[in-house]
C-alpha cells in the first residue's frame, strides 16, 4: 500500500480545486456532521427512553434550537443533493466530462430549496 | 475521456470496491425511502398540516415523534408498522453508509496499518451497536 504522504499542510491548503474541491470538502463536513449529530440524537433518545436519563433532553434541547436546525438541515440537504450528483456521475462515467456543469446545476437545485427551508425555520422560530 | 476497461477478475472485488458500490446504491435506496415518505406524508395530509422543514425532517426519518410539533391532528396513521419498516430500512442503510463514510475519511489520514485495522473493527462495532439501538428506539418509542 502506498500510504506515505508527501504533501505538506501548506501545499494542501494552497491547492485550488475550485468547485469540485469545494463540494468534496462540504460533502465530508456535512457527512461527518450527520453521523455525529444523528448518532448522538439516537443515543440521547435511547437513554431518555430506557433509563429516564437527562442526556436525551439536553441533546434534544440543543437540536431543537433554530440555529442548530439550520446547520443540520443544510448538511442533510447538501449531502443528499451532492450525493445524487456523485451517484449519477459514477454510475454513468461518460458524464464525468460534464462534472463542472453538473456542479452548477446542483447549486441551482440546492440554493432555492435551502433558502426556502431556512426561511420556514426562521419564520417558525420568530413565531415562537 | 475514454472509460478504462479492466475486467472485473483483474481488478478484483475487495472490501473497498464492495463498499464503494454499496455507498452509491444505499444513497439511491435512501432517496427511494425519502420519496416514499414524501408521497405518504402528502397522502396523509402534510400539504396543509406541516411546513417544509418538518416535511424534510419526516422524509429523513419516518419517526412519528418527528411530526408531534406540527398541525397533524391524528398521529395514528403516522405511527403505523409500514412507517416503522421504512424507518428501519432507512436506519440500516444510513448507519452503514454514514459509518463507512466516517471510516473512509479516517483512512485518508491514517497511514499506519495497525491503526487502520483498529478503526475498521471499531467502526464495525459502532455500526452494529448504533443500528440495533436505532431500530429498537424506532419500534418502542
Amino acid at each position: 500500500m502506498a500510504l506515505s504522504r508527501n504533501v505538506s499542510l501548506k501545499d494542501a491548503l494552497r491547492y485550488q480545486g475550485k468547485g469540485p474541491m469545494l463540494t468534496f470538502i462540504l460533502h465530508r463536513i456535512s457527512g461527518l456532521s450527520i453521523v455525529l449529530f444523528v448518532g448522538l440524537h439516537v443515543l440521547g433518545s435511547f437513554l431518555s427512553q430506557q433509563f429516564g436519563s437527562d442526556a436525551g433532553t439536553v441533546i434534544n434541547a440543543i437540536y431543537e434550537n433554530w440555529i442548530f436546525q439550520i446547520y443540520i438541515i443544510s448538511c442533510g440537504l447538501f449531502h443528499a443533493i451532492n450525493g445524487l450528483r456523485i451517484v449519477i456521475l459514477d454510475l454513468w462515467p461518460k458524464l464525468i466530462e460534464y462534472q463542472r456543469e453538473a456542479i452548477w446545476l446542483e447549486w441551482f437545485v440546492f440554493l432555492p430549496l435551502f433558502a426556502m427551508t431556512v426561511f420556514v425555520i426562521i419564520r417558525t422560530a420568530l413565531a415562537g | 475521456m475514454s472509460a478504462r476497461k479492466v475486467s472485473l477478475t483483474k481488478r478484483g472485488f475487495d472490501f473497498e470496491t464492495t463498499m464503494w458500490i454499496f455507498t452509491r446504491f444505499s444513497a439511491l435506496g435512501m432517496y427511494l425511502f425519502a420519496l416514499v415518505a414524501l408521497v405518504g406524508a402528502l397522502l396523509m395530509g402534510a400539504r396543509t398540516q406541516m411546513n417544509l422543514a418538518d416535511l424534510i425532517r419526516w422524509m429523513f426519518m419516518s419517526n412519528p415523534n418527528h411530526v408531534l410539533n406540527t398541525n397533524v391532528p391524528d398521529i395514528v396513521p403516522w405511527s403505523s408498522d409500514f412507517w416503522k419498516w421504512t424507518g428501519s430500512g432507512f436506519i440500516l442503510l444510513a448507519a452503514t453508509h454514514g459509518l463507512h463514510g466516517f471510516l473512509s475519511v479516517l483512512e485518508d489520514y491514517l497511514t499506519h496499518p495497525g491503526w487502520r485495522k483498529f478503526f475498521r473493527y471499531l467502526v464495525i462495532l459502532i455500526l452494529l451497536a448504533m443500528a440495533a439501538i436505532g431500530v429498537y428506539v424506532l419500534w418502542t418509542s
